[in-house]
């Protein structure tokens, strides 16, 4: 699937947070703790996303077509049917990889200033 | 838990419902894998505030949506987006410009330290409650009270500065040393006047005010210790005041030490100053009217025939607006928040029908999830948004209105004419815009809200749009036909009224005739030989202008000065009873030959002052005919004696009463004296000094060669007013016209909104039953029948609006009686002209909707339903 890169464009550079749960979806749909948690442990504790943070950026995403509410639940012994789950769009997906994108150029550019390490 | 779902209410309620569960699941996970005091209290300090932020952040995202709603919904309908805007700008223009006004004049304190201890004491006898009091009995006042800290006197007094190209009046005031002190301003330069300035035969000195030294000395920082001459007398510079300082009224430009003489200023009935006190801090008001109501029984006893019946009444300085000027700018406060009302009313009305209009659209984004919460907020974020702009440009409007209100503050008070549009209207208007935003965006947000699913917005109900929203509006635009009819029935009142006084006949003809004011300087002129010689040498040179038939000079034009009054004693058995004190009194003028025949008052008995009627000549005096009625009723009065003005006087004509205290008001019985019969040296106040010219030509074409005649007669004569006659007596009606014009604007301005919001609920309504129109016609309906029906509703609303209006506007009137002139608040002819103007806006703002009705073709309409 293709998506106009005005439309998606218009929406770089992503807030960290709502870069951070895209990754977090990328795997497999999760819910809200879950994503925290999933933040939480791939920056080392480093990025605590707090509950309004993340809720806040839900909804504006879900607004904005890049994650949506699955319907598809859990095994039954995992689930608690108070919580939602959240999965990455195609068009989320897209938006993710053109702000990966835009990263590494940036990275690329600070190398060449001599800003960074050679490697990561 | 409790507590975090209490915190949630922070969130958008659309946010809340959406992700509540949600939020409390996490919090209550995070609280299950935390335990101990300390790591407890820091994950609620986190959840907090992370409530608080994102709160606020959740807000300002729905804020920032709706506002960019807002631009798209109102530049795709940029004619009713202008045309609100326009609304709300003149309803918060009208607002904010009379709020500057009222705040100047009423609420703003005075610019002085604590100035609301500050208070005048004025006077009190029969007929004059507030009168200037005499040297004797303000020294006995500073004596024996013990309500004030400080008490001073001060008189206005203006002076000819000579010595630049051309002499000029100074307008000044001699205060006495406490005075300038007790207002607790201190100077810019220099020092104040101390008691030693203020000793009799101390060397003269004089402060400056700011825009004197500015005019004057070009600002320079060594004025102090220069001179200043001042009719004919060196004053010393000792200081100059700040720019914002004023007294005691606003035009004042320096100020000279009273140095009050008391062993010389022994004349208890010699009325002229002022006197100004400061409140102790625990005294009240009426404690010092109380004390001061003994101290003025003690010396009525001590001196009873001076000060018969002579009371002291104690106003605060703030209270220092006449009645009339109150009246009218609270009647145009009441004026400029009705527009306001009809303003909001009528926004109400055309968003009401916005919202009936884009039920389609607001259905959609129900359908779509949108929360009522959320198309209430989105409503009204649309009607602040409009009344934000208003606002703004209302501000504008009230700068360039202003200017035009100033009339409207009583010279009498020390605040600046040109009232600014500063911090404080700000804030008024940011309020007022506020207020309007909210006050005309909750109905149809109310109506939204309080619809139950919807219905009424659902795609097809065609009834439902009408029912309880048509009793809503129809209520509406009863409410502005109401308001309407009270500003324009208020507005007819005082244009009668102004009629009324207009028609007053002021006793002398106007036309033809020019006055020019040039005030004597004091030490060269002292002796009347000196001036009698000064006054012939101008008259016989301005009555060879071609054209004047006649001239003469007068202590002062009526209406110019409105009091000038003085005590009259009549020889032998007085017809007057002695308590009425305060009635025996006349206004005093002296004049030259010729002053009656150049007014055209007529001469009705014995003979004008003339030239034989010399210095040591027997005193003379031309009575006016309420004299002789008052003092002789039923005699002749020629060659009857009286005593005034320190000598006795013989009656030697009788004229024509003219209205001296203005166009409104009843005036004392006038008394003219010669001219050549001012004491040397004494009653300089009254010493002639207006030239009063009547020609056969344009009275305002006269006046350069007037003015060239005096700067050839005496070049240091100064000329502080050059005008005609009727310029002074259309000055006594202005404030009247001013503020019957914004009146006027304002019925204007309620009228067409009301029309407006008449047509656009007759419009709507017409759409809204084009089907039923329809089948009436195909039924068998006439042109007629529908017109009826379509108008029928409308006039209902107009009348049972107009009959609320008309009783509103009666008690309006009664309120402000005191400004109508004998005009009744009921007055037929304003009543039922208004009535007549409401019926024809009436119409006019139906017409094009009832047209649009009868002009309805059924088999399209019917067709396509």
């Amino acid at each position: 699937m293709t998506f106009k890169t005005e439309e998606i464009d218009e929406l770089l550079p992503l807030p960290p947070a709502t870069f951070h749960i895209l990754i977090a979806l990328a795997e497999e749909d999760r819910h809200g703790y879950a994503i925290i948690l999933k933040v939480a442990a791939r920056t080392g504790g480093a990025t605590q996303l707090s509950a309004g943070t993340l809720y806040r950026s839900i909804q504006r995403m879900q607004e904005q077509g890049l994650i949506v509410e699955t319907r598809d639940r859990p095994a039954p012994e995992e689930d608690d049917e108070r919580r939602r789950y959240y999965r990455v769009t195609p068009f989320g997906l897209a938006v993710a990889r053109a702000e990966a994108r835009r990263l590494t150029q940036m990275v690329r550019l600070a190398r060449a200033c001599g800003l960074a390490p050679e490697r990561i | 838990m409790g507590l975090y779902r209490a915190l949630l209410r922070l969130y958008p309620a659309s946010f809340r419902g959406e992700y509540r569960d949600e939020l409390c699941a996490v919090f209550a996970e995070r609280r299950r894998r935390t335990s101990g005091v300390g790591p407890v209290a820091v994950l609620w300090l986190d959840a907090i505030r992370d409530v608080f932020v994102n709160a606020a952040r959740v807000h300002a995202d729905i804020l920032r949506q709706d506002l960019r709603y807002a631009r798209r919904s109102l530049t795709r309908t940029p004619g009713f987006a202008l045309t609100a805007v326009l609304v709300i700008a003149l309803g918060i223009g009208a607002n904010s410009a009379v709020f500057s006004l009222t705040d100047q004049v009423f609420l703003r304190p005075l610019p002085y330290a604590d100035s609301d201890r500050l208070v005048k004491v004025w006077e009190n006898v029969p007929g004059y409650t507030r009168m200037e009091t005499s040297a004797p009995n303000f020294v006995d006042w500073r004596r024996m009270s013990r309500s004030f800290t400080a008490m001073g006197a001060f008189q206005g007094l203006s002076r000819n500065l000579v010595g630049g190209t051309e002499p000029r009046l100074l307008e000044g005031a001699t205060v006495d040393a406490n005075v300038l002190r007790m207002l607790g301003v201190p100077p810019r330069l220099g020092r104040l006047f101390t008691d030693e300035d203020d000793r009799p035969g101390a060397p003269a000195t004089v402060v400056l005010s700011y825009a004197l030294w500015r005019s004057e000395f070009s600002g320079r920082a060594d004025v102090l210790g220069t001179r200043l001459r001042l009719d004919g007398t060196e004053h010393l510079v000792i200081g100059v005041m700040p720019p914002a300082f004023m007294f005691p009224t606003r035009t004042v430009q320096m100020w000279t030490p009273l140095q009050l003489d008391l062993a010389e200023d022994t004349d208890r009935d010699n009325n002229y100053l002022h006197v100004l006190a400061r409140l102790k801090p625990e005294m009240s008001l009426e404690a010092a009217q109380a004390e001061m109501n003994i101290v003025t029984e003690r010396l009525e006893r001590d001196y009873p025939k001076e000060n018969l019946r002579t009371r002291a009444t104690v106003h605060s300085l703030r209270d220092q607006v006449p009645a009339q000027n109150r009246l009218m700018l609270v009647g145009l406060a009441g004026a400029s928040f009705c527009v306001l009302l009809i303003a909001c009313t009528n926004l109400a009305s055309l968003l009401l029908t916005r919202v009936l209009r884009r039920r389609k659209e607001l259905a959609m984004r129900t359908a779509l999830g949108a929360g009522r919460e959320r198309l209430v907020r989105q409503l009204l974020t649309e009607s602040l948004v409009l009344a934000l702009l208003g606002g703004l440009l209302g501000v504008a409007v009230a700068i360039v209105a202003v200017p035009l209100l100033a009339r409207l503050v009583p010279p009498t008070l020390p605040v600046a004419e040109a009232t600014a549009v500063d911090l404080r209207v700000w804030i008024f208007a940011a309020i007022a815009t506020l207020a309007t935003g909210l006050g005309f965006g909750v109905v149809p947000a109310v109506r939204v809200a309080s619809d139950r699913d919807l219905s009424g917005l659902r795609e097809g109900s065609r009834g439902g749009a009408g029912g309880r929203t048509e009793r809503l509006r129809a209520l509406l635009v009863s409410a502005e036909v109401a308001a309407s009819i009270v500003l324009l029935i208020s507005a007819g009142l005082l244009i009668r009224a102004l009629w009324r006084v207009q028609a007053v006949d002021p006793g002398f003809y106007t036309a033809g005739v020019a006055a020019v004011q040039t005030p004597l300087p004091r030490e060269k002129y002292a002796a009347t030989g000196r001036r009698v010689d000064l006054y012939s040498r101008i008259l016989s040179d301005v009555r060879a202008l071609p054209g004047v038939t006649s001239a003469a000079y007068i202590s002062s034009l009526p209406m110019v000065l409105r009091g000038g009054i003085w005590p009259v004693e009549v020889e032998g058995a007085s017809t007057v009873p002695d308590d009425l004190r305060g009635q025996r009194a006349a206004s005093l003028r002296y004049v030259t030959p010729g002053f009656f025949s150049t007014l055209q008052i007529p001469l009705g008995q014995g003979r004008d002052i003339s030239e034989s009627d010399a210095q040591n000549a027997p005193g003379v005096a031309v009575i006016s005919e309420s004299f002789a009625r008052r003092y002789w009723p039923g005699q002749d009065p020629l060659g009857k004696r009286f005593t005034f003005a320190f000598l006795p006087r013989t009656v030697v004509g009788v004229v024509g009463d003219i209205r001296v205290r203005g166009l409104e008001r009843e005036s004392e019985p006038q008394v003219y004296l010669s001219y050549q019969q001012v004491p040397d040296g004494a009653i300089r106040f009254y010493v002639p000094k207006e030239l009063v010219v009547r020609s056969s030509t344009e009275a305002i074409a006269l006046l350069p060669a007037v003015r060239a005649i005096i700067r050839k007669t005496d070049p240091e004569l100064p000329i502080s007013a050059a005008r005609t006659l009727q310029d002074v007596v259309d000055a006594d009606t202005a404030s009247r016209v001013t503020q019957l014009r914004v009146l006027a604007a304002f019925a204007a301005l309620s009228l067409l909104l009301a029309g407006i919001g008449l047509h656009g609920l007759l419009s709507f309504a017409v759409s809204q039953r084009v089907p039923e129109i329809s089948l009436r016609m195909a039924l068998g309906a006439r042109g007629r029948d529908v017109l009826a029906l379509v108008l029928g509703q409308t006039l209902l609303l107009a009348v049972a609006g107009a009959i609320i209006g008309m009783a509103l506007a009666y008690a309006a009137g009664r309120w402000m009686q005191g400004l109508l002139f004998g005009i009744q608040p009921g007055d037929l002819v304003t009543f039922s002209t208004a009535a007549g103007v409401a019926l024809l806006m009436t119409i006019s703002g139906s017409l094009l909707p009832a047209l649009r009705a009868v002009r309805v073709d059924p088999a399209t309409v019917l067709r396509s339903e």
